[in-house]
């Protein structure tokens, strides 16, 4: 039970990081931040353009691996794997 | 006929050929094999059959045209239906999936111990998951009848039994595999033209570099820039930093829709077919990477355009386009009556600015832009016809996915958990699919004749799914102290603050007239359009509930236990019913 406690700590400790980027990179970046990030060029986009055109969604993708790796080996330093 | 009808003719049913072949090898025998296709879906497959469940008429067709016409406004759209994914592989897909149940309103039942809580979230389910799948419809009956030119009514009839054929037969286990097949169709049939277009003008073949590069035409300047130029010449907002009613706005819209993907049935179902709570977290990731192929690519296609359509009508800076000399596309589109030209200065040259009283393009439907895109840029015929099959394939294979989640939550919840408890599985599976064949025609019949109100309530399923179920699920899982009376009060304060809303800027059930606040803009609550205000639905809902939560005491240990041990992988077992 003790281990299951900690586990569940680290495991909404890992989902706060990965939230805290999810938010940044879209609400942050691509929303509030777009303008003084559009002084920025990549090419032909400005960059907060890009990134609440396609820099966030390459991120998510990005989050959801990490999360789901991360996971697995938290599973088994807690043994809690299934069958 | 014609070398493009052949080709369409030839793509269309040779597609539904295949839909047809794989329902009848993989034909579900048990409710297990109906409702998740027996939990025997790989994380690769079943990432493909979300990006197929998920992406739907609106997104094949609408997203890049109101990206064209939106501009940088149009980016909540890409952000709002893709970042919704990472909350549903945090937050929610992995631990529904160790519960291990067959619909989203049996795991609320079981979660807040109440008949009620169920039938709030049954509601919640119909309604969101029906106005759906009029658009869906709508959408058949259009590609049918602009490629094939047969009749609407004709288009939507061939559309409905193509899907009562496989969504009937095989369940979820037909539905996964052909969804995967239609998978295929759709993002070929999405990013050919795409490239072909990509290259035409930049010379890069990858959309989503093109969109950053420079014109091919040897200016060097870059499209974005051009396309800056050209729109803010004849008066419209620069494309790249027109922002959609405020910054506020677009938060709050980006987040609904975020929050609204996660909290759609039909999408969490899908991870109930998975075998495992590994397989959950992962095939969140396949599926988003699948659906980002096609929504990276989307704003080049916007774009693209865009600009194409701006050289066209004026192929120089300050020379328009004699109407007498207008190309095939455009008089094909002018017959559909989604383009429609009108000489105001007589003057026979085409004029199009952001001003009405000069602006002579009196209509170009956003709906059009992809549909259209490939005539524009001159593509071959036979990738026209690739559009029109993709088109199907992605409306078809969002309706099967929602046409499973209603027929499942009236079998299974209502019928079995509710009403008659003791219904033997044959007869349950019986019963399902009478169910799914009633909600066919329905939705049939409602795409035959699309209610006034069919546009107004995407916001409302949208903002249902975000204010009520997200919250519902989230805290079922997050907080074990939360009680079923707390939960059901959350979930109908969202809901009514959210309908609320929605109603009084667009009117009761969307009947004209009956909006007692009007649909102006000034009478907006800090701004917030009523498309963007499920995300305050959904705090007011997470915000009712902890204060009846502290109020009426929590949960009972039993549950508290129950919630413990759906937040630790170990122990899973494949889907099953009580």
């Amino acid at each position: 039970m003790e281990s299951n406690q900690s586990y569940w700590q680290e495991n909404l400790r890992l989902i706060l990081i990965c939230l805290v980027i999810w938010f940044v990179v879209s609400f942050g970046f691509g929303l509030l931040l777009v303008e003084p990030l559009n002084e920025i060029r990549i090419g032909g986009y400005k960059l907060g353009f890009w990134f609440a055109q396609q820099g966030s969604i390459y991120t998510f993708v990005g989050l959801v691996f990490w999360y789901s790796s991360k996971m697995n080996k938290l599973d088994k330093k807690y043994d809690v794997e299934e069958g | 006929m014609d070398e493009l009808k052949l080709y369409t003719y030839i793509a269309v049913f040779g597609s539904f050929g295949v839909y047809f072949a794989i329902a009848w090898w993989a034909r579900a025998g048990t409710t297990s094999e109906f409702y998740v296709a027996g939990g025997g879906i790989t994380p690769l497959q079943n990432g493909m059959a979300i990006g197929a469940d998920w992406m739907s008429a609106a997104s094949f067709i609408s997203m890049a045209g109101l990206i064209a016409f939106l501009g940088y406004g149009g980016s909540v759209f890409l952000m709002g239906w893709t970042g919704g994914y990472v909350l549903l592989a945090m937050l929610l897909a992995p631990y529904l999936r160790k519960h291990g149940k067959f619909t989203v309103p049996e795991f609320i039942y079981d979660r807040y111990y109440s008949k009620t809580a169920r039938i709030v979230a049954v509601v919640c389910l119909i309604i969101a998951s029906l106005t759906y799948i009029i658009g869906q419809m709508k959408g058949v009956g259009v590609a049918f009848s602009r490629f094939l030119e047969v009749d609407y009514g004709l288009g939507l009839g061939i559309g409905m039994m193509v899907v009562w054929v496989y969504a009937v037969l095989g369940g979820m286990k037909g539905i996964t595999y052909t969804q995967i097949a239609q998978y295929v169709v759709l993002i070929f049939a999405y990013t050919i033209p795409a490239v072909f277009i990509s290259l035409q003008l930049t010379g890069n073949p990858i959309p989503q570099l093109g969109l950053g590069s420079t014109l091919a035409d040897g200016s060097g300047v870059y499209l974005l820039d051009k396309l800056d130029l050209v729109v803010t010449d004849l008066g419209f907002k620069e494309y790249t930093t027109d922002n959609l009613g405020g910054t506020l706005n677009m938060f709050a819209y980006t987040l609904s829709l975020m929050i609204g993907t996660a909290g759609l049935p039909h999408v969490i179902m899908r991870f109930f077919t998975v075998p495992s709570v590994k397989a959950a977290r992962s095939s969140a990731g396949y599926a988003l990477v699948f659906i980002a192929l096609l929504y990276t690519v989307a704003p080049a296609v916007g774009a693209m355009a865009r600009l194409n359509l701006m050289n066209t009508i004026q192929p120089t800076a300050g020379e328009n386009m004699v109407y007498a000399e207008r190309p095939q596309w455009f008089k094909d589109w002018e017959k559909t009556g989604l383009l429609k030209f009108e000489d105001k200065n007589g003057d026979g040259k085409v004029q199009y600015t952001a001003d009405t009283k000069t602006n002579e393009m009196v209509k170009v439907d956003r709906d059009i832009m992809v549909l259209a895109n490939p005539a524009i840029a001159n593509l071959p015929n036979w990738v026209i016809a690739l559009v029109a099959a993709g088109g199907l394939a992605a409306a078809l294979s969002t309706a099967a996915g929602l046409l499973l989640a209603i027929s499942s939550s009236i079998s299974h919840d209502l019928m079995k958990g509710v009403l008659t408890p003791d219904l033997s599985e044959k007869a349950e599976l019986r019963a399902s699919r009478i169910v799914m064949t009633i909600s066919i025609l329905v939705s049939g019949y409602l795409g035959l004749n699309p209610p006034g109100f069919a546009a107004g309530t995407v916001a409302l399923a949208f903002g249902l799914a975000a204010s009520s179920i997200f919250p519902a699920l989230m805290m079922g899982i997050f907080s074990k102290k939360m009680s079923g009376t707390a939960a059901i009060a959350g979930m109908c304060s969202g809901i009514g603050i959210t309908m609320l809303y929605v109603f009084q800027h667009k009117g009761i059930m969307f009947i004209p007239g009956t909006s007692f606040l009007g649909g102006l803009e000034q009478n907006w609550f800090l701004g917030i359009s009523p498309n963007a205000f499920g995300a305050v639905g959904a705090l007011v809902n997470f915000g009712v509930a902890f204060a009846v939560c502290k109020v009426t005491g929590e949960a009972p240990a039993h549950i508290q236990q129950m919630v413990e041990n759906f937040r630790v992988p170990k122990g899973s077992g494949e889907a099953h019913a009580h």
